[in-house]
Order: C-alpha cells, then sequence, then structure tokens
C-alpha cells in the first residue's frame, strides 16, 4: 500500500495555472451558450409551428432529440479518449474521458425522463419497451457502471486504465445492443428522419426542423462548455489534492 | 501455439483445483437447484402456460449460476497473491485470460448438464425441438457470456467489492447475447415452423461471440498490467 502512495505521489504532474486565453475562452463558450440557448428558445416556441394533435407538449421533442445527440457524442468522445489514453498513457486525456461520460450520463437522464412525458401525451403510456427506448436504458447502465469503475479505490493510472477499457467495450456494445432489440421488438418509436419499414417517416415541418437544428446547436456548444469547465475542475482537483501532498510533508519534517 | 498450450495448462490447473475441494461447482449446482425451485413458486409448474416461461428460465439459471463461478476465478488467485506469480509468469496476459475461460467454460457447461434435464424434469417438460439446434445455442450463447464474463471478472477483481461490481458490468454488455439466446432457446423448444428466424438469431449471437471473443483478446493486456 505504501507503495502505492508513493507512486500516487510521483505519478502527479505539475499542473500548470490555468492561463488568461484559457479563461477568456470559457468565457466566450459561456457566453455562446446563453445567447445560443435563448436563441432555440425564440425558435421553440414562437417561431416553429404548433403541432397539429398534441400542441405544445411537443415541444418537448426538441429538448429530447439535443440531450439525446449530446449523450450519444459524449459518450463517443469518452470512447475516442479512451483509445488515445491507452496509447499515450497522459493524464488529461483519461480526464477528458471521465468528464465526457459523466456529461453523458447526465443528458441520458435527461432523455429517459422527457422521454416518458412526452411519451405520456403521445402514446398514452410512460414506457414501452421499444429498441431505442432500451438501448438508451442500457446505455445509462453501462455509463454507471463505468462511473462505478472510477469509484474503485486504487492509483489513479490503474483506475484509468481500466475504466478505458470498459469505455472501449461499452461504446463498441451499443450498436449490437441496438441491432438486437430492433429485431426483438416492433417499431412503436415515431420515425422522423429516414424512411421506416411502414411509417414512410412521418416528416417534419420546415419551421420545426430549423427550430430543431438550432437546438441541436445549442446543445453542442453547451456540451463544449461543460466539457471544458468539468476538466477544468478535474485539475483544480489534482493541484489541491498536489498541495495538500506538499502542506503534508513540510508538516512530518 | 505457445499461447494455447500454457492456456490449457492453466485450465487444467484451475479444474484440478477444483477437483480437489469441489468448492464452486457444487455450490453453482445447488443455486441452480434453488433457482428452479423459486422459479416453481413464482409460476405454478400445474399450469400449461408455464411452458412459455422455460427458455428464459434457463437462462436465468445459467447466468446467475455463472456469474457465480466467474466471481471466484480470479479472486481465488487473490489470497496467497498467486496472480503476481501468473503474471511474473513467462507467458503473455492473454493465455491467462484464454486459460481461465477454458475453465469457467467447462464449469459452466457441467452446470448446465446437471441443472437443464432437472428443470425439464420438474416442470414437466415434453421435449419436442430438436436436439442439435437446442445445444448449438446452448453452446454459443455460454461460450460468449464467459468470454466477456471472464474478461469483466478480470476487470472487477481490482475492486475491493468486485463480487458487487461484476454483476453490474456484466449485464448490461451482454444484454444482445441474452435477448438473442432466449428467443433462439424458445424458437427451438415451442415452435420450430420458425427456425429460419432462429437461426438469425444463432448468427447474431455467433458474431457477437466473434466480436467480443477477439476485443476481449486484444484488450486483455491493458487490464492484467503490473
Amino acid at each position: 500500500m505504501s507503495m502505492n502512495l508513493k507512486r500516487e505521489k510521483t505519478a502527479l504532474p505539475v499542473i500548470p495555472t490555468e492561463s488568461a486565453g484559457s479563461a477568456n475562452l470559457s468565457n466566450l463558450l459561456f457566453g455562446a451558450t446563453v445567447v445560443s440557448m435563448l436563441v432555440s428558445l425564440y425558435f421553440i416556441f414562437i417561431y416553429a409551428a404548433e403541432e397539429k394533435t398534441m400542441y405544445a407538449a411537443q415541444k418537448i421533442f426538441y429538448f429530447h432529440v439535443s440531450s439525446a445527440w449530446l449523450a450519444f457524442m459524449a459518450f463517443f468522445v469518452t470512447f475516442l479518449f479512451s483509445i488515445l489514453f491507452l496509447i499515450k498513457r497522459k493524464r488529461i486525456y483519461d480526464t477528458y474521458a471521465y468528464v465526457s461520460a459523466e456529461i453523458g450520463v447526465v443528458f441520458t437522464i435527461i432523455v429517459l425522463t422527457t422521454g416518458p412525458i412526452w411519451a405520456r401525451s403521445a402514446w398514452n403510456t410512460w414506457w414501452v419497451w421499444e429498441p431505442r427506448l432500451i438501448t438508451t436504458l442500457i446505455l445509462f447502465f453501462i455509463y454507471i457502471a463505468y462511473i462505478m469503475i472510477r469509484q474503485m479505490d486504487g492509483v489513479w493510472d490503474k483506475k484509468a486504465r481500466l475504466a478505458a477499457v470498459f469505455g472501449i467495450i461499452g461504446f463498441a456494445d451499443v450498436p449490437i445492443v441496438f441491432f438486437a432489440i430492433r429485431w426483438w421488438q416492433t417499431k412503436f418509436h415515431p420515425i422522423v428522419f429516414g424512411e421506416g419499414p411502414s411509417q414512410k417517416g412521418g416528416g417534419i415541418e420546415d419551421t420545426m426542423l430549423v427550430a430543431l437544428l438550432v437546438t441541436i446547436t445549442a446543445f453542442t456548444i453547451l456540451y463544449s462548455y461543460l466539457l471544458r469547465k468539468g476538466v477544468s475542475f478535474e485539475k483544480m482537483r489534482l493541484s489541491v489534492d498536489q498541495h495538500k501532498e506538499k502542506l503534508r510533508a513540510k508538516m512530518g519534517e | 501455439m505457445n499461447l494455447l498450450r500454457t492456456a490449457v495448462l492453466l485450465a487444467k490447473k484451475d479444474l484440478y483445483s477444483e477437483l480437489k475441494t469441489k468448492q464452486i461447482l457444487v455450490t453453482q449446482i445447488i443455486f441452480a437447484a434453488l433457482v428452479i425451485v423459486v422459479f416453481s413458486f413464482a409460476f405454478d409448474p400445474a399450469n400449461n402456460t408455464t411452458k412459455a416461461v422455460i427458455p428464459g428460465v434457463i437462462w436465468v439459471i445459467i447466468v446467475f449460476a455463472g456469474i457465480l463461478g466467474l466471481n471466484r476465478s480470479f479472486i481465488s488467485e487473490q489470497r496467497n497473491d498467486t496472480m503476481q506469480g501468473l503474471l511474473a509468469a513467462p507467458m503473455e496476459a492473454a493465455s491467462i485470460y484464454l486459460g481461465k475461460f477454458l475453465a469457467n467454460f467447462m464449469m459452466i457447461l457441467v452446470v448446465e448438464i446437471i441443472s437443464i434435464p432437472f428443470l425439464f424434469l420438474l416442470f414437466d417438460f415434453k421435449f419436442l425441438g430438436s436436439l442439435p439446434y437446442f445445444l448449438i445455442v446452448i453452446f454459443l450463447g455460454s461460450f460468449g457470456f464467459v468470454a466477456i464474463g471472464t474478461f469483466l471478472a478480470a476487470l472487477a477483481a481490482n475492486s475491493k467489492s468486485s463480487e458487487m461490481l461484476l454483476p453490474l458490468l456484466l449485464f448490461p454488455i451482454t444484454t444482445p447475447i441474452l435477448i438473442g439466446v432466449v428467443q433462439a432457446t424458445r424458437i427451438i423448444l415451442t415452435n420450430m415452423e420458425k427456425l429460419a428466424s432462429a437461426l438469425a438469431w444463432i448468427q447474431l449471437i455467433t458474431a457477437y461471440d466473434v466480436i467480443f471473443f477477439v476485443v476481449c483478446f486484444l484488450l486483455i493486456d491493458y487490464v492484467l498490467e503490473v
């Protein structure tokens, strides 16, 4: 155990304090997030046409789809940084993978909450066992497990290594899960884009499509802001740990 | 070649020590029997509709009994720090994985050979489907489950609470295989006319087995690093 502690100490790199440039970028992203969110709210509630049968309840669709997009993107980023970490073994890649997975889990929860609210008014049921729903649920469980691996005790590089391996396996699993469930279950989810077997795609009105694209853009900016912020928090935590370690060493003398 | 030989040697070692203690295998079989008993409370065996849940029950038994064995396979190497010995030995990490996989696979096959006929007997299930296809599905399903299970057991063994961690890692990842085998088993046991669809499921399971066996092989070096 004492050997592990020593390794942890030496493994801690010297973290440069945040430079003025990166703080500027952070502020810029924050501003962009606020502006684009306000714009997307305008597009959703004022610009886009109201749905014929669902009325205002349909508006949740924009947030639902955008959150799902964000979550999938976040998990893809985790997958990429996991591979990068295994190749390069730099701590910063591991931090990115971890923060991205955390953001992904939060937005998967949003997807799994907004979905049933919408489904209640559209299908008159909270939940159906349907490919995309189950896949999202499984995805949620996979990344909860990913975060649980990060909670293990031990030195950081071991945890990072194991989590990276699981991040790769988990992401590789998602398409297979989706196809398996799709074979298993009949279609229920409205297919908005592209063609399904029976539904020729419900289609989407132009104003709605614009609103959706604007919202997705806003969520993408939000994601980059959250990722940046999360990584800088992790860096701060590391540097606090370092200072604590230094202090402890000094008191021990 | 060398990889395979050391793997077989390791599997032999595991199976031999299991033969001496009979600790895991006996637990697994008794546990499987208990699951059957619990199912007989949940679904009345006298009821005809119960036949519909038999394919699912088979896989619940395999998964639950299997996870007991998987949990032990790497933990048992920790007691005397023999894991360090295996890692320091002049062989690749892949052959440790392969050896553990072979041992676990053998054990789960023994559990299946005993518990599935027992289940059919107790639930008075008349076997009408095709036996070769049934055996293929059981074999392929167990192969995939144990392959990914052994890998994740190696991963979870690093945690202090690995017994709790392993099911959380394993169940979401094996979803496709569980869906596939349950569907294929159901078709083969109750509705042989739809054999084509069962064959499609078997293809999916085989694809999953191959993909994950290869991925596990490639990634095991990172899991079993010193």
